[in-house]
């Protein structure tokens, strides 16, 4: 580049693009350690069986983790997707009872996630309020639909060829729900990085005042990021429906806040601004990987939970200590 | 980049400090529950440990989701089966859900049963049920006839009408009484489960019969509104109120004499029986299937069902000599 050209900063700023930098390099470095903790720690850790296994942790909420990085980025956020999950399973059962086939019974999901995304869309972007409140009433709404219709019981009776998307295998040790992860994360990442779309809600969730009057229109980003949220949770109700085999109105109950932690983990600023999908990636191997090692040593949940919240505060301080400290 | 080293050497230090301390001959018999920090889960542990101490080589791994929760058992399970545990007992937070990971657990070699709460039969072995709708319905009539040498009335306070655990038990309540001569149920009266109408109606059962010796509640609400309303009507020695509560709720009433004593099953012995039952489906000295009898060393045998279920013993007995001991365990 000459002096004589103006330049166009890549990022909106500059030293930020340096901090997320090394908040990757940081998560990757936290990943590898984690890994090679692991293996020292248990002889079981490093199986190939064992590692497929272990992708199952994160696969389901990673797949809900990348829109809703897209969400949180342009500075809004969905804390409805774990009963979207619930009410989208619900519906696919009640498809089942009624000998749906494997094809209806993904549209089915897919479309009840998509349903509920426009329904949390309509409300904030329709209506201005403030995503936080609507998504938690939301979140009540939708899972307790699903209580309503199956109270204690359960759906069972999906068809033996729907067990693939939760159970199967396209090479190997190497699942289903894992290949989809990996194409949904290359997707979410040129959608963010590589398209107008992707700057627009970078550019939103800096400054959507700005963002408006520079010509994004605001609220169509936004009511399209609620319904690829309201999808992935629909993708994630299948895979995970398939995996367990049966609905229960408490199907991923608690799931919501999983994938926040592991959205902001992977360096997505909750109040929006930046972010990126290769730092939430990270983010669901770490989770992954420190669930699965702490589960094989036969670490107690509680403790497991302490240890996420641990490492979430861990992360996110460490890059500001840093640069007191260099600074 | 001391920094990073010193995360990495704390990640390292951290997971090895927790590594167990497993020793690879014992067998390794994992007590799955539906979450952790549950009481009466901490002492199923404590009888499974009772277990491992009297086989000698076996090893318990007590471990759960924090919420109960199918997908936190789900990676439970997933977990133990890459340790290669030997045998995995679990108390299933969904009877279906579970199913998939449990049937890959034995496909792996890996002996599932179940206990307390049941999974579906295609996912376990054997399910070990805390006792018997039999069983039950034989203690609460035992329970109040046992104070009664001389005869004398009782009524029964169940939850609601259409409850079909407590409908079950009183009608096995009902074929038994032949065995109590002199003990005559007057009436049985729904509480639904509610504390309030459940004393209501304890004070209305006082009132219409003033001569009745005891009241079975074969139900937790019912059983401490039950002795609540005896209290306060001033007739506790006079009225035994009696059936199935949680030591928990019913040490008061035990304490002040409302009730001289009350049943449900013991989480000890439920521990300790299903560790017993797995080391024996584990080492092939027992086989699951219908008609089978498993031995559960102290506390005799269980025979399976033509679903491979099987009641591990009447329900535990609690008085004034035990109450102290459990109602700090649930």
């Amino acid at each position: 580049m000459s002096s004589t050209d103006r330049f166009i900063p890549d990022r909106l700023q500059s030293p930020l693009q340096q901090r997320l930098k090394s908040w990757e390099t940081l998560l990757l470095a936290v990943a590898i350690g984690i890994f090679i903790a692991n293996s020292l720690a248990s002889p079981y850790f490093l199986n190939a069986w064992n590692l497929s296994d272990a992708t199952f942790n994160f696969t389901e909420k990673a797949m809900i983790a990348f829109a809703m990085a897209l969400l949180i980025v342009a500075g809004e956020i969905d804390l409805s997707v774990a009963s979207i999950i619930a009410l989208a399973s619900t519906a696919m059962g009640a498809a089942a009872q009624v000998d749906a086939s494997t094809l209806t019974l993904v549209l089915v999901g897919l479309s009840v996630g998509l349903a509920c995304g426009a329904f949390n869309a309509v409300l904030v972007c329709g209506m201005g309020l403030p995503s936080i409140v609507v998504t938690i009433g939301t979140m009540s709404l939708f899972r307790g639909i699903s209580y309503i219709i199956l109270g204690d019981q359960a759906y069972r009776g999906y068809p033996t060829s729907f067990a693939y998307f939760g159970q199967g295998y396209v090479f190997w040790v190497i699942s289903f729900e894992f290949v989809l992860f990996a194409i949904l994360a290359v997707i979410y990442g040129v959608i963010l990085h590589k398209t107008n779309f992707g700057r627009a809600v970078y550019a939103i969730g800096n400054n959507a005042t700005g963002a408006l009057f520079s010509g994004i229109r605001v609220n169509r980003v936004k009511s399209i990021l609620f319904l690829l949220t309201g999808l992935m949770s629909g993708v994630a109700a299948v895979c995970l429906t398939s995996r367990l085999g049966s609905t229960r109105p408490s199907i991923g109950l608690g799931m919501e806040l999983e994938v926040v932690t592991m959205v902001v983990l992977g360096g997505v600023n909750i109040l929006g601004g930046s972010g990126t999908i290769p730092g939430v990636v990270i983010a669901a191997f770490v989770m992954g990987l420190v669930t699965f090692g702490l589960g094989l040593l036969n670490v107690p949940g509680i403790v497991m939970s302490i240890f996420i919240g641990a490492l979430l505060i861990g992360v996110i301080a460490l890059p500001r200590l840093w640069q007191k400290w260099r600074g | 980049m001391s920094v990073m080293k010193k995360i990495l050497s704390s990640v390292a230090v951290a997971a090895t400090m927790m590594a167990s301390t497993a020793q690879a001959e014992d067998m390794r018999i994992a007590l799955v529950v539906k979450a952790l920090g549950i009481g009466f889960f901490e002492a199923a542990a404590k009888g499974a440990e009772e277990a491992a101490a009297e086989l000698g080589d076996v090893e318990i791994i007590y471990t759960g989701p924090t919420d109960t929760t199918a997908e936190g058992q789900i990676e439970v399970i997933n977990s133990l089966i890459a340790q290669g545990v030997d045998a995995i007992a679990i108390s299933a937070n969904d009877p279906d859900a579970l199913v998939p990971a449990l049937k890959k657990a034995m496909q792996r070699g890996i002996t599932v049963i179940s206990w307390d709460s049941g999974v579906a039969p295609e996912g376990r072995q054997m399910h070990l049920n805390p006792s018997s709708n039999a069983l039950i319905g034989n203690m609460i009539i035992k329970l109040a006839a046992d104070h009664l040498p001389d005869g004398g009335q009782v009524a029964v306070l169940s939850a609601s009408a259409t409850a079909t655990n407590q409908n079950i038990w009183i009608d096995e309540m009902n074929k038994v009484m032949g065995d109590y001569p002199g003990i005559e149920v007057v009436t049985t009266v729904y509480g639904d489960d509610l504390a309030d109408k459940s004393y209501r109606e304890a004070q209305g059962l006082m009132q219409s019969y003033p001569d009745l010796d005891a009241i079975i509640a074969p139900t937790s609400v019912g059983i401490v509104a039950a002795a609540q309303a005896v209290a306060d009507a001033g007739k506790v020695g006079q009225i035994n109120v009696t059936g199935l509560g949680l030591p928990s709720e019913m040490a008061g009433a035990i304490d002040s004499g409302a009730s001289k004593s009350f049943a449900i099953w013991n989480p000890i012995d439920l521990g300790y029986s299903a560790a017993m039952i797995a080391h024996a489906l584990a080492t092939e000295a027992a086989t699951a299937e219908p008609g089978a009898a498993i031995p559960m060393g102290r506390m005799g045998s269980v025979t399976l069902d033509d679903t491979n279920s099987g009641a591990m013993a009447d329900p535990f007995v609690y008085d004034s000599s035990n109450i102290e001991q459990f109602k700090s365990i649930f």
